[in-house]
């Protein structure tokens, strides 16, 4: 089987390929004090005047009536739950499709392999489609 | 290839940050009254065990618990604490008073199990676990798709959960509209 | 001048390539160069996104045949900065009933994961400074997993604000974005599977190789692939011909739909949710959702550039390098230096202005869709059009293997252009079934006068 380019291959060897995520790490802790900064300095640096009406929930003007935390449709639901699912394909798609190219004479059985799994889903996807789930009414 | 010096690594200091942080975050997690925080500091720990899984070189599965994890099922996590409108827990702690018994039973039972599996040695610490290709998207496409390796059926299998996952969640949806 | 150029610590920073395996480089090094990086990624995105503010708001404008702002600075430049100085000075509310913590938290969770998002990007080739984290072996999943972490701003600020029109807004829009992870998801798919890399640079690098951008099942190439021969062409949207531009149109449909820019703009419609999920939202923290959005909008334009344009590559080659000849002139360093921090960032930016122009464009001709037609368009269209494609994407690979270039790759297009057929004739067939019925339809309903209203005296307006 041709392996990977040799390019990114002697890359990946020079160095251990924990060392290449440094720069996240330092980039995730810098964008999280960014963050932390701009909230903490607009607190600081804006001026404090409340008044009851200022602190209101703003509902274009009306009084709010209840509380928002009402129970929202069941589509919502649905919908996230079916992206997990779908979300999960994918995933599986990734590892084949970067092997796919370098498969060689693998390459009919691995597409039909893929095929078949992609196929059992879309009976599913047929499924939730005539059910009308994606229907919003 | 550097050799790796014994003794405190980086990686070691990672881990122990992000061991911590993911014990810290768990306990919160089960401790917290408010669902809705609960439900993220269980974002954060997935998050935590993602880095320690980056640092055991598994690459593709830390990417995977953050995309799955966090980005899928932590939402609809949310998405239903939402929905059931889960804001007072005081109530439900009457009825969930009988279950303590077993809790504490269970609870002890995986105590046991785990500590087993803690104490036991390792049937064959293989020094592949330090291989840094093993856990590439690349590696485990190539032992995912290969048809020497026994796992095309287990592969296409899953295909078929997830069919019936798709069928039950819309059952389940479709009988509440 | 040679003490510092030929210290070890000034060869450890900038002369040692992580690609020689002859030298190695010091954590410490490792550091610093991060932070070098960091600080050029970061300060991209944290300079570009005011100017991109004024740029929409001017180029808006202009398309309404308005001004726009043109006061602060020459030509308006300065505005979003002088917006960003007055924000920080507005009173920071926090309404009474609002989940504190929760509410506080969100506008940071919203921005940093898109401030993050940006280590993955290549400016260019170079293996040590092409990118903030330039040997990332998940390279584009790596994105993708900070992409679906976007989210939780969106669902913290609707759900922490306790305000109807928050929660309505945080939902549709948090709904939105998942739904269309997925067809972002799949046109990255059909990038890996021409290229068989997740490594970004990889990505670009494999647009610029001369002749066969689909040399299956061998993919010997340098790290610097600037040949002349290559252009636009090579580039993955031109890629299997129909397949390639489908997926790009895929990416840049779902990629409107993930930073709910106008078109797809559903968690602002302010007709209906107000101002959506950051209706509570004052001071800098709105800003806070403000920046993430556009930071958001360019980084998902950087990406589409990446996959599907060619990166930092140039539309020809002999444009995305100084010529050969200069060599005798000026020195090799130079050279290197200039075609990689000048001549590959110039045409990555070109495009990225040319991107962010179009989704400008997009937003001052189209009307908002409907959010049920939206969610529709998102799983009955956008899905199965990127799950059919990639299939067809593969199956051409592999037809190509065992019958030759073109004659695979045209039997494959012939299997797409079939499914298309197919479809058409169930589509007609409904169609045709649905008007049947309307028309042999006896019951007509009963026509009613409509009670005569009082309407109120208008006057006519003098023309």
């Amino acid at each position: 089987m041709p392996d990977q380019s040799t390019a990114v291959q002697a890359a990946q060897t020079a160095t251990p390929l924990l060392h290449t995520y440094i720069p996240v790490l330092v980039l995730a802790i810098l964008a999280v004090g960014l963050a932390a900064v701009m909230t903490i300095l607009s607190w600081v640096l804006g001026p404090k005047k409340p008044t009851p009406q200022k602190l209101a929930t703003y509902e274009s003007g009306v009084v709010p009536i209840g509380s928002a935390r009402e129970r929202f449709p069941v589509k919502f639901y649905l919908i996230a739950m079916l992206f997990i699912i779908f979300d999960i394909e994918t995933v599986f798609l990734y590892p084949w499709a970067v092997n796919y190219r370098h498969s060689g004479g693998l390459m009919i059985f691995n597409l039909v392999e893929m095929a078949v799994f992609v196929a059992i889903l879309f009976v599913g996807y047929i499924y939730v489609w005539r059910k009308g789930a994606f229907e919003w009414d | 290839m550097p050799p790796t010096s014994p003794g405190v690594t980086g990686e070691m200091i990672l881990f122990i940050i992000f061991g911590a942080a993911a014990i810290a975050t768990a306990l919160v997690m089960v401790l917290q009254t408010n669902p809705v925080r609960s439900a993220l500091f269980l974002v954060l720990n997935l998050f935590c065990v993602a880095v320690l899984y980056l640092l055991l070189n598994a690459w593709f599965l830390a990417a995977v618990q953050v995309l799955v994890y966090t980005g899928a099922i932590m939402v609809l996590f949310l998405f239903v604490i939402m929905l059931l409108n889960l804001g007072t827990p005081d109530r439900e702690a009457d009825r969930l008073r009988p279950q303590q018994p077993i809790a504490v039973l269970s609870g002890l039972v995986l105590a046991l199990i785990i500590g087993g599996v803690v104490l036991s040695p390792l049937p064959n610490p293989s020094p592949t676990l330090r291989d840094d290709r093993l856990g590439t998207v690349e590696a485990i496409g190539r032992n995912l798709f290969d048809p020497a390796q026994p796992w095309l059926f287990p592969f296409e299998v899953t295909s078929i959960l997830l069919l019936i996952a798709v069928i039950g969640s819309v059952v389940l949806a479709k009988r509440r509209l | 001048m040679d003490a510092i150029f030929g210290s070890e610590i000034w060869k450890q920073l900038f002369v040692y390539s992580v690609t020689d395996p002859a030298h190695h480089i010091e954590v410490w090094a490792h550091v610093v160069r991060s932070l070098l990086r960091i600080g050029i990624g970061l300060g991209f995105i944290l300079t570009i996104v005011p100017g991109l503010i004024w740029l929409e708001r001017r180029l808006l404008s202009w398309m309404q045949g308005r001004l726009g702002p043109n006061r602060v600075g020459w030509q308006g430049l300065a505005q979003p900065i002088a917006d960003g100085i007055k924000l920080f000075f507005k009173e920071d509310i926090i309404p009474t009933n609002v989940d504190r913590s929760l509410y506080i938290l969100a506008p940071g969770v919203a921005l940093a994961p898109v401030l993050m998002s940006v280590a993955v990007l290549p400016w260019n080739g170079s293996p040590d400074w092409g990118a903030v984290a330039p040997g990332l072996n998940i390279g584009i999943l790596f994105l993708l997993a900070i992409a679906s972490i976007e989210v939780y701003g969106v669902i913290l600020a609707g759900w922490s604000s306790n305000n109807k029109y928050s929660l309505l807004g945080g939902l549709r829009a948090s709904s939105q974005v998942i739904s269309y992870e997925l067809g972002m998801g799949l046109s990255i798919i059909a990038v890996l599977l021409m290229t068989g890399t997740l490594a970004t640079q990889s990505i670009v690098g494999e647009q610029g190789i001369i002749g066969d951008p689909i040399n299956i099942g061998n993919t010997a190439y340098t790290v610097y692939p600037h040949s002349l021969n290559s252009g636009f062409w090579h580039w993955h949207f031109l890629a299997f011909f129909p397949f390639g531009l489908v997926a790009a149109v895929v990416y840049l449909i779902s990629m409107v739909a993930e930073t709910n820019r106008a078109r797809l703009a559903l968690r602002e419609a302010d007709t209906e949710v107000e101002a959506g999920f950051h209706t509570e939202y004052s001071s800098m923290k709105f800003a806070m959702f403000f920046m993430g959005e556009y930071a958001n909008m360019l980084i998902v334009s950087a990406i589409a550039i990446t996959l599907f344009f060619g990166g930092w590559l140039a539309p020809w080659g002999a444009l995305s390098q100084i010529p050969a000849s200069a060599g005798a002139y000026l020195p090799a360093w130079l050279i290197n230096t200039l075609n990689m921090a000048v001549i590959a960032p110039f045409w990555f930016g070109i495009k990225l202005f040319l991107l962010i122009c179009f989704f400008i464009w997009l937003r001052a001709t189209l009307p908002r869709l409907r959010y049920d037609m939206l969610m529709k368009f998102g799983w009955k269209g956008i899905l199965p059009i990127g799950l059919v494609n990639v299939v067809l994407i593969a199956l051409s690979m592999a037809l190509q293997q065992s019958f030759g270039r073109l004659r695979g790759h045209l039997m494959a297009v012939a299997v797409g252009l079939g499914i298309c057929f197919v479809l058409f004739v169930i589509k007609m067939a409904t169609y045709r079934k649905r008007r049947l019925d309307t028309e042999t339809t006896t019951i007509s309903p009963i026509r009613r006068e409509p009670a005569a209203l009082p309407v109120p005296a208008r006057r006519t307006r003098e023309v």
